[in-house]
C-alpha cells in the first residue's frame, strides 16, 4: 500500500440495467460502463485515463467525483472510502474532489455573472474565506489568468479558451485534493489548448493538486501525465508510468491506439508502425466472452488453436502497473497490418 | 493497407453496368486552363446584424488531379467557408462570393445554381464531418446513396441499388447487400462516415472535398477512414481537399498544405516544406504549440492571445496582434501593411518578414 | 406494433374510467340538483324525493357509479322501481331532461360535430403548414414577414370575434352565405356535398383563422430549423433539384411537431368545439354538452365528457402510429 495515494480506486464498478418495455420481459440485462476498474494516484501527481468512447473513462470520473454512484468497487480519497457516501458526508466530501468539464458553461447560468458563478461553490459550502468571497474571486481570476475586473462580466463575452479558464476557476475554489479533469482541451484550438495546459500543470505545481485528466488525445494526455491507464469497453487494458507505456505499449490495444495517432510530422508518419484494428467497437450492451478486445485484436489473428480457445474463454485479469490485461503479451512482435 | 474486406477490383468486376451512363469527364476543351482547379482571390463575406464578417479573405491555390491538399486551421480561419464556397453551398444565402474558382474550365462562383448542380455530386463530391447529423435520419442509407447515383445517371432502380451495394461493399462495410436498407442509426460512427464516402464517390468525382473528416470519430477509426479515403483517392485518380484542424492528419496524408489564419493563407506549400522548412510566425507557432508523442515534455508554448474577430480585422497582418516577432519587420509595418502573399518554387507566405529573419527565429527556439 | 396497440388500449381504459369517474364526482358534489329541476314548478318535497328514486338518485355514490358503468358493457334497466325502462347497450343512461337515450343524443349531435371538424381541420392544415413553409423557405423577406405578422393576429383573435365578424359580412350584410342550418350534416344528404361545405364554410374559417396561426409558427419554426441541418446540406451536396430538397428531405423530417398538434387537435375537435358551435347554432357534441351541463342533466355531460377523452386518448394513439411511420428511429413497445 502507498502511503501517498491520495486516490486509490478498487474494483470500481459501474452497470447500467437495460430498459426493457413495462410488459416484455426483458429480465435484468445490464451494460458494464465499468467493471473492475483498479488504480492509484499519488499526491500532486496527474493520472492519464484514456481510451475510445464508450470505453467507460468518462464513467470512471464521475463516479469519482460522485456525480455517479458505483455499482460496486471502493474508492478510497485520503484513505476514506468514499464510494458509499450519503447525505451531510457526501456534502462534506465534495471539497475533496473538484471537477472540470469540457464545456463548463453548458452547466453555467448565462445571466449570473463569472464572478458569482466562481463563487458558488464557496457559498454551497458555506465557506468564507479570510479577506471575503468577492476577494478570494478576484484572487482566483488572477490565478488562472484573467482579470479582476472580469468578476462582473457574462459567460458570453468569453471565449472558449477563457472559459475554461473559469471552470478551471472554479474547480480550485475550494481547495481540492483531486480534480477530475473530463476531456478539459478537446473543444479548444491546438494554439489555446497549449494555454490550458500550461495553466492547469502551474497549478498543480503551486497547489499539489492530483489530476485524473480523461481525454482521448493522447499527445496531451502523455504530455501531462505522470501515469497512464488505458480502457476499452469498461475495462482497464493497461497501465503504467507515461514513459512506460508509451516507449512501450504491450497490450495490443494500446499499441495499435498509439499506431492510430496521426503524427504532426510527415517523415516520422511515414515510419511509423501502423497497427489497424479490424471493424468497430462491439456493443458495451453484449461484449465478447473471454477477452473484450478479442474481436478486433490484430494478435488474435496469428495465434494458434489453443491460445484464441483461452482468449474466447477466460477474461484476462485487470491490468495493473506493469501488467496488462492479456493472456499472450509475450506473444507481442511486430503487429502491423502489412505484416499480415 | 486498411482491413477493409473487400478485394475493390473483384468487386468492380462484377459491378452491374448501367446500360447509358456514359460520364462526361471532362469540361470542354476550348475553355480549360492549365490547372485541375484554381482559386485566385477568393473571398467570402456574410452581412449579419452586427456587421460584416469577413470569413475568407483572398484566398489563392492551385490542384491537381490526383493529389491531395490539405487546408488546416482553427475555428473561425475560413477554412469551412472556403469548401462551401467552392462547392456552391453558399449560392441563394446573404453571403458574398467574389473571386474566381476555375474548376475545370468553368468559374464555379459565378456558375448558376442550376449549373453548379449537375456539377454537385457528379464532378465534386464532399464529405461532412459529423456523418450522424450528416445523413438523413428518415432514409435508409442504401436509398441515400443510390439517390445520388439517380441523380445524374439514367438508371433504373435496380441498377441504382446494385451500384450502391457495389460501392457499400468498395468502402469496406461487410454485407452491403444487407446494410443497404438498414438506417443510419443503425450505423456505428465508423460505418456512417463510409457510408457518407460511398455516397460522396459513387458518380466517380474528380474532386472529393472532406471537410474534417475524422473529427467526429475515434483515433483508431481515424486510421481506418484516413486510409480508405486515400485508397480510394489512388484509384480513382481523383483530387482531395482535405479540410482539419489536425496538423497530424495533414502530415499523414497530405501532399500539400495550406494553412489558414483570420480567413487568408498565411502559408501554402509541399507537406515536408511546411514541416520542416516553416516559413510563417503562425504556422511555427502551431507547430510548437502541439504537445506530440516524441517530444519532451514541460512546458508547452502557446501562441498568445485570441485569434481576431472577422468583424472587425486588424489593418495590418491579421496574425500581427498575436505574432511575438511583429517588431523584427521595423516601423510597425506589420500593424499598418497588410502582407502580399509571395511564392517561391511553390512555397509561398504572407509575412513581411524575410527568410533570414524566419530563419534565425527557427533556430532561437 | 401489435403489443403496442394493445398495451395503448388497456390504458385508454384505465383513462376513461378515472376520467368517468372524476366527471361523476364532480357532479354528485356539484351544485346542480336534477331532481328538483325534474320535478317541475309545483314542487313537494315528496315530489323531489319521487323524482331522486326515478333518477336512481337515492343510491350511495359508489352504486350509482358502478351501475353507470354497467350500462358501458350491458343493457340495463332505468327509472323508480316498478316503472323501469329498458336501455339498450350500449347505456349511457337517459337525460334528465328528456328521458331519451343518451347514446341517440350524441348520435344525433355527432355528425354535426364531424362536418365542423373535417372541413376545419383541411383548411387549417392546408394554409397552415403551406404559408409556414412558404415563410420558412422566404425566410426574411416581406413575404415571411406578412405571414408572421398575420399569424399573430390570427392568433389572438378569439373565435366570437371573427365567428360574429364572419357572420356580419357575409350572411347579413352581402348575403353571400346562407346561415348554418341545422338539416345538413353531411356531405352525402340529399342536398348534395356542395351544400354541406357552404352550410359549413363560416365555421370552417373561423376555426381554421385561430388554428392555422398556431400550424404556420409551428411550421415555419420547424422549418426553418431543419432546412438549417446538415443532412440538407448533404443533400444539396449531392445534387438533388431544390425541390427534392425542399419536399424529401426538409419537409419530411420538420413536419413530425405538426403532426402531434394535428392529432391533439383533432382529438380536442371532436369533442365539440363549444364556442364556435355556439355561435354559428350548430347542435354538435359541443353545443349538446354546454346545454346539459348547466341544466344538470349529468348523464349527457358523463357521455359527452368521456367520449371527448376518448378522442383525445385514440388521437394519441394514432399520432404515435404516425410519428412511428414517419421516423424510424421509433419504435413502438
Amino acid at each position: 500500500m502507498e502511503q501517498h495515494a491520495i486516490l486509490q480506486v478498487e474494483n470500481l464498478q459501474k452497470h447500467f440495467p437495460i430498459k426493457s418495455g413495462l410488459l416484455a420481459p426483458g429480465g435484468k440485462r445490464t451494460v458494464k460502463a465499468v467493471d473492475g476498474v483498479s488504480f492509484s494516484l499519488e499526491r500532486g501527481k496527474t493520472l492519464g485515463l484514456v481510451g475510445e468512447s464508450g470505453c467507460g473513462k468518462s464513467t470512471t470520473g464521475r463516479m469519482i467525483a460522485r456525480l455517479m454512484d458505483p455499482t460496486a468497487g471502493r474508492i478510497m480519497v485520503d484513505g476514506v472510502d468514499i464510494s458509499q457516501l450519503r447525505g451531510k458526508d457526501l456534502y462534506h466530501f465534495r471539497r475533496k474532489v473538484q471537477m472540470i468539464f469540457q464545456d463548463p458553461f453548458a452547466s453555467l447560468n448565462p445571466r449570473q455573472s463569472i464572478g458569482t458563478a466562481i463563487a458558488a461553490p464557496m457559498v454551497a459550502q458555506k465557506i468564507t474565506p479570510p479577506g471575503g468571497l468577492k476577494n478570494r474571486v478576484k484572487e482566483l481570476l488572477e490565478q488562472v489568468g484573467l482579470k479582476a475586473e472580469h468578476y462582473n462580466r457574462f459567460p458570453h463575452e468569453f471565449s472558449g479558451g477563457q472559459r475554461q479558464r473559469v471552470g478551471i476557476a472554479r474547480a480550485i475554489s475550494l481547495n481540492p485534493s483531486v480534480i477530475v479533469c473530463d476531456e478539459p482541451v478537446s473543444a479548444l484550438d491546438v494554439s489555446v489548448q497549449a494555454q490550458v495546459v500550461n495553466l492547469l500543470q502551474e497549478i498543480q505545481q503551486d497547489t499539489g493538486v492530483s489530476y485524473i485528466f480523461i481525454a482521448h488525445d493522447l499527445s496531451v494526455v502523455r504530455h501531462i501525465s505522470d501515469e497512464v491507464a488505458v480502457m476499452y469497453l469498461g475495462k482497464m487494458v493497461e497501465q503504467g508510468s507515461r514513459d512506460e507505456l508509451f516507449a512501450g505499449p504491450r497490450h495490443p490495444y494500446t499499441r495499435a491506439l498509439l499506431s492510430a495517432v496521426p503524427l504532426p510530422d510527415p517523415r516520422q508518419a511515414r515510419a511509423q508502425e501502423k497497427i489497424r484494428l479490424r471493424g468497430d467497437l462491439p456493443s458495451p450492451a453484449n461484449p465478447p466472452s473471454g477477452c473484450v478486445f478479442r474481436t478486433r485484436c490484430p494478435l488474435f489473428g496469428t495465434l494458434g488453436e489453443e491460445q484464441r480457445q483461452l482468449c474466447i474463454d477466460v477474461v484476462p485479469a485487470p491490468a495493473v502497473a506493469g501488467s496488462p490485461a492479456c493472456h499472450h503479451t509475450a506473444l507481442a512482435g511486430p503487429l502491423a497490418a502489412g505484416v499480415q | 493497407m486498411t482491413q477493409s474486406q473487400s478485394s475493390p477490383t473483384a468487386v468492380a468486376a462484377s459491378a452491374p453496368q448501367p446500360d447509358s451512363a456514359p460520364k462526361p469527364t471532362t469540361a470542354p476543351q476550348a475553355t480549360k486552363t492549365g490547372a485541375f482547379l484554381e482559386v485566385r482571390n477568393l473571398s467570402v463575406k456574410f452581412p449579419t446584424d452586427d456587421g460584416v464578417v469577413a470569413a475568407v479573405n483572398g484566398m489563392d491555390f492551385t490542384l491537381e488531379r490526383g493529389q491531395t491538399l490539405g487546408i488546416v486551421g482553427e475555428s473561425g480561419s475560413g477554412k469551412s467557408v472556403t469548401s462551401q464556397a467552392l462547392m456552391g453551398l453558399l449560392k441563394g444565402t446573404s453571403a458574398q462570393v467574389t473571386g474566381e474558382a476555375i474548376f475545370q474550365g468553368r468559374d464555379l462562383v459565378t456558375l448558376p445554381e442550376s449549373g453548379m448542380r449537375r456539377l454537385r455530386g457528379r464532378n465534386i463530391g464532399m464529405i461532412f464531418q459529423d456523418p450522424l447529423s450528416a445523413l438523413h435520419p428518415f432514409y435508409t442509407v442504401g436509398h441515400q446513396i443510390a439517390e445520388a447515383y439517380l441523380v445524374h445517371n439514367k438508371a433504373t432502380k435496380k441498377q441504382a441499388r446494385a451500384a450502391a451495394v457495389d460501392m457499400l461493399g468498395r468502402v469496406g462495410i461487410p454485407s452491403p447487400d444487407m446494410r443497404f436498407d438498414e438506417y443510419p442509426h443503425h450505423f456505428s460512427g465508423g460505418m456512417r462516415q463510409r457510408a457518407m464516402i460511398a455516397m460522396a464517390l459513387i458518380c466517380e468525382p474528380e474532386l472529393l472535398i472532406a471537410d474534417e473528416p475524422t473529427t467526429a470519430l475515434d483515433v483508431t477509426v481515424q486510421a481506418q477512414i484516413l486510409d480508405l479515403m486515400s485508397e480510394l483517392q489512388q484509384e480513382t485518380n481523383s483530387a482531395l481537399i482535405l479540410i482539419t484542424h489536425d496538423l497530424g492528419v495533414v502530415a499523414e496524408v497530405c501532399d500539400n498544405v495550406l494553412v489558414m489564419y483570420g480567413g487568408q493563407c498565411v502559408e501554402s506549400g509541399p507537406v515536408d516544406e511546411i514541416f520542416y522548412d516553416t516559413r510563417h510566425p503562425y504556422t511555427l507557432g502551431l507547430l510548437k504549440s502541439m504537445p506530440t508523442l516524441t517530444t519532451k515534455s514541460g512546458r508547452l508554448n502557446p501562441i498568445p492571445g485570441q485569434p481576431p474577430s472577422l468583424l472587425a480585422l486588424p489593418q495590418g497582418c491579421i496574425f500581427s496582434a498575436r505574432c511575438e516577432h511583429a517588431a523584427l519587420a521595423g516601423d510597425g509595418v506589420c500593424a499598418s501593411q497588410r502582407p502580399q502573399f509571395t511564392s517561391e518554387d511553390g512555397h509561398g507566405t504572407r509575412c513581411h518578414l524575410g527568410l533570414p529573419q524566419i530563419l534565425s527565429i527557427r533556430n532561437s527556439r | 406494433m401489435i403489443r403496442f396497440i394493445l398495451r395503448r388500449t388497456g390504458s385508454l381504459f384505465l383513462l376513461l374510467v378515472a376520467v368517468s369517474f372524476i366527471t361523476f364526482t364532480l357532479f354528485q358534489f356539484g351544485p346542480a340538483d336534477p331532481a328538483s329541476a325534474a320535478c317541475g314548478q309545483e314542487c313537494t318535497p315528496e315530489r323531489v324525493q319521487e323524482a331522486r328514486v326515478a333518477l336512481g338518485m337515492d343510491q350511495p355514490f359508489l352504486v350509482q357509479y358502478v351501475e353507470y358503468m354497467r350500462g358501458l358493457f350491458s343493457s340495463r334497466l332505468i327509472g323508480a322501481p316498478g316503472a323501469e325502462s329498458l336501455c339498450q347497450w350500449p347505456c349511457l343512461g337517459k337525460s334528465f331532461q328528456t328521458n331519451e337515450n343518451v347514446s341517440d343524443i350524441i348520435a344525433r349531435s355527432l355528425p354535426y360535430t364531424v362536418s365542423m371538424a373535417i372541413g376545419a381541420l383541411v383548411l387549417w392544415t392546408l394554409s397552415g403548414v403551406g404559408l409556414g413553409l412558404l415563410a420558412a423557405l422566404r425566410k426574411g423577406s416581406a413575404t415571411d414577414k406578412f405571414i408572421v405578422g398575420a399569424a399573430s393576429v390570427g392568433v389572438s383573435l378569439p373565435i366570437p370575434v371573427t365567428g360574429l365578424f364572419l357572420l356580419l359580412v357575409f350572411v347579413n350584410q352581402f348575403h353571400l352565405l346562407p346561415f348554418t342550418t341545422n338539416e345538413i350534416n353531411s356531405p352525402f344528404g340529399p342536398q348534395g356535398p356542395w351544400a354541406w361545405v357552404l352550410n359549413y364554410l363560416l365555421p370552417w374559417i373561423a376555426l381554421a383563422v385561430l388554428f392555422s396561426a398556431s400550424y404556420i409558427r409551428v411550421t415555419r419554426t420547424n422549418m426553418i430549423e431543419t432546412f438549417g441541418e446538415d443532412f440538407i446540406r448533404t443533400a444539396r451536396a449531392k445534387g438533388l433539384a431544390p425541390r427534392t430538397v425542399t419536399f424529401k428531405h426538409g419537409v419530411r423530417a420538420g413536419i413530425t411537431p405538426v403532426v402531434t398538434m394535428l392529432g391533439m387537435d383533432i382529438g380536442l375537435l371532436l369533442g365539440g368545439a363549444v364556442l364556435t358551435e355556439q355561435i354559428f347554432s350548430v347542435p354538435g357534441l359541443g353545443f349538446t354538452a354546454v346545454r346539459a351541463a348547466v341544466s344538470g342533466d349529468l348523464p349527457v355531460t358523463m357521455a359527452i365528457t368521456m367520449l371527448a377523452a376518448f378522442f383525445v386518448i385514440v388521437a394519441n394513439v394514432v399520432v404515435d402510429l404516425a410519428y412511428a411511420a414517419i421516423d424510424p428511429r421509433v419504435r413502438l413497445q
